[in-house]
């Protein structure tokens, strides 16, 4: 096991040398630079153009340029943002928590009805129950994320009036950030109306990200169950005269489960991009906005470093993920 | 009253073709602590039939019978939870590919205790006991050190001993064994077959042995049923189905053994089993049957008796009058060299 992670971790190096080199070079391919969005339509004359951009550095060769970026990371420097002049760590580390809140309650709900129905749907194949789960699931997996969040504010939100159109908390309401994740904040302060704020805030967000998620899983569970339902051990246990239930939620699930975690595993990466879409149409103050508006303003650090950490965070889930497999796949944990 | 009693058990599954019957009018008695064999080969039903006992048949099989009945209770008026709880203790089953049949994800300590959890309600520390007892009975060495071990841990023979010990962990009255050794390695079939024979002798259970294999079966039962295409052929006590085949599809069985040949070629049946849609109307047997008359291939022969059994022909080979009738009803005359001695 500590082989197996010593060896997913060396390919951690290779693979943020990568992720740096691609962004620093993406990013400065993009026309303009952050002291002409700095100037803004006042614009700024050349001279001082070209002296603000000295200060910056950006007057250098890009390898020299990525060079310096990178022994300062070795140093754990993530640079400042050329806009808020804040430390990218820093500004990362208060907005991400909202974008872990966002990410865990769509991925929880994409499991808690996706599980089920995927069960559901393979005990009592080809009835309109499944064909109904795989009908849905297909078109959420096909649905653009923008497009489907825009509908679901135009009907809950305009129409109806139920929720909130944008933003994580009503303005009248102040949370002392302890967690950073305002649901369990508001908790903690004991302020059930904030509390109720917060959650009707993130309901649309949650599903409009947990949508692709939801089918995906969906999907997945049916066909796995499916599989594994026809397999002998299956057999073995309604001959020992198990409950339906049991058979299906312990001898076949367990086994089911497998290629479903790899499956939640590879989300996580679908659930980051997903939420830089979400974060921007629900105002959602995460870091996806947060990367979308350094793309805006050219703010180099933020992105590089912005993707960086994200890349960083991908890479542990799936660590993690891969360690759970071996703990529901008895077969796996034994081979080396 | 019989232990077991079968009468008319048809499987049937939907096709392209409508109704297919894997299984076709069946019928089966057991006595208490009799050791029953099923021969066929494969596709003839013998497996589908005695899942449909256990009421495992898959989706989107159907199974009717006129009769089907443990102990006198009638298993097709029974609640599903009334046959649950009797499914895997009073009657167990064990199958063919022992690996595959345990489950990968669970120890098989666990696989073993949660048939006495969910059939006598046993508890953790009760139940572990007695597993480690089950194990020791099987033949598995250092019991308690295997509770802990996942099936891929163990060899083929070995995890058959684990089918075998959770089979028989609530003393059911009939254990259903599927070709329990045709996935092993020689030596350690007859190993396996000598466990199940002990402790149905000792236990007092009723075995059903289902196999392609006649010499397993003339060794181990005292009665044989002989399957072709869904269709019990003839049901005989062994000594004298192996003495004297009253079926010319027993007969070219017997044959067919390697045991029964003289060094040359070995015997083989000419043709192949009907498939599940294109069953002739008369004799399931008739297109490949040396003795098939214009009758046969018209008339499907009832299962009536015969000699000290059962028999589904027109002309059994011990009838004196079969030439004549056989010549009456339009067949040529029998072709001597495919008459079987044993």
């Amino acid at each position: 096991m500590l082989r197996f992670i010593f060896t997913r971790l060396s390919l951690v190096v290779p693979t943020f040398i990568g992720i740096t080199l691609l962004v620093f070079v993406l990013i400065r391919l993009i026309p303009g630079d952050p002291i002409e969005t700095m100037a803004g339509e006042r614009g700024i004359d050349a001279l001082r153009h070209e002296q603000l951009r000295k200060e910056y550095g950006f007057d250098q060769p890009v390898l020299v340029q990525y060079g310096l970026y990178l022994s300062r990371l070795v140093h754990g420097d993530f640079g400042r943002s050329i806009v808020t002049h804040e430390p990218v760590i820093s500004e990362f580390g208060t907005l991400f928590p909202a974008t872990i809140e966002l990410s865990v309650c769509a991925i929880l709900f994409a499991l808690c009805l996706g599980l089920p129905a995927g069960i559901i749907a393979a005990v009592r194949r080809n009835s309109i129950f499944d064909h109904g789960v795989m009908g849905v699931s297909l078109t959420g997996y096909s649905m653009p994320i923008f497009w489907w969040g825009l509908l679901l504010i135009l009907l809950f939100s305009v129409q109806l009036g139920w929720t909130p159109v944008s933003g994580r908390i009503a303005v009248q309401y102040f949370i002392e950030p302890v967690t950073g994740f305002l649901l369990i904040d508001a908790l903690l302060a004991g302020d059930f109306g904030a509390f109720r704020s917060a959650l009707s805030h993130l309901v649309l967000p949650m599903i409009v990200l947990g949508t692709v998620p939801l089918a995906v899983i969906a999907r997945m569970t049916r066909s796995a169950m499916l599989e594994v339902l026809g397999e002998d051990y299956i057999r073995t246990a309604r001959a020992k005269g198990l409950p339906y239930f049991r058979v299906i939620a312990i001898h076949a699930l367990r086994n089911a489960l497998i290629p479903v975690v790899t499956v939640i595993g590879l989300q996580v990466g679908v659930l980051f991009t997903g939420a830089i879409l979400t974060e921007t149409i629900f105002s959602w103050p995460g870091v996806g906005k947060w990367l979308i508006e350094g793309i805006n303003r050219r703010d180099y650090p933020v992105l590089q470093g912005g993707t960086l950490l994200i890349g960083a965070i991908i890479m542990i889930v799936n660590l993690l993920v891969d360690v759970a497999y071996g703990l529901i796949n008895p077969r796996i944990r034994y081979t080396r | 009253m019989p232990l077991l009693e079968i009468k008319n058990l048809s499987v049937e599954f939907p096709s392209q073709h409508g109704m297919v019957r894997a299984v076709d009018g069946v019928d089966i008695m057991l006595e208490r602590g009799e050791v029953l064999g099923i021969v066929g080969e494969s596709g003839s039903g013998k497996s589908v039939g005695m899942l449909a006992l256990m009421g495992l048949v898959p989706y989107p099989g159907r199974v009717r019978a006129d009769k089907l009945q443990f102990e006198g209770r009638d298993l097709q008026t029974l609640s599903e939870r009334e046959r649950r709880a009797l499914t895997g203790k009073d009657v167990a089953m064990i199958f063919q590919e022992p690996t595959t049949s345990l489950n990968p994800s669970f120890t098989i300590g666990y696989q073993l205790a949660e048939t006495l959890h969910v059939h006598e309600g046993m508890d953790r520390k009760a139940a572990r006991r007695r597993v480690i007892e089950l194990l020791e009975q099987v033949g598995i060495p250092a019991p308690e050190s295997r509770l802990s071990a996942y099936p891929h841990q163990l060899s083929g023979g070995m995890n058959q001993r684990v089918m075998i010990a959770m089979a028989i962990a609530c003393n059911p009255k009939l254990l259903i064994a599927d070709e329990p050794t045709t996935a092993l390695d020689v030596t350690i079939q007859a190993q396996i077959l000598d466990l199940l024979l002990s402790l149905q002798r000792d236990r007092g259970m009723a075995l059903i042995l289902i196999t392609h294999n006649m010499g397993v079966v003339s060794d181990t039962t005292e009665r044989v049923a002989v399957m072709y295409a869904g269709q019990i052929m003839e049901q005989r006590p062994t000594q004298s189905l192996f003495a004297s085949p009253q079926h010319p599809y027993t007969a070219a069985l017997l044959a067919a053994r390697p045991e029964a040949s003289d060094g040359g070629r070995l015997a083989t049946i000419p043709g192949v089993v009907p498939g599940l849609s294109d069953r002739p109307p008369g004799c399931l047997f008739g297109p490949r049957c040396i003795y098939a008359t214009p009758l046969a291939d018209k008339v499907r022969p009832d299962l009536r008796p015969w000699m000290d059994g059962l028999i589904r022909c027109h002309y059994p080979l011990g009838d004196p009058t079969r030439d004549e009738r056989i010549a009456a009803d339009g067949g040529s005359a029998p072709i001597p060299e495919r008459e079987t001695t044993s």
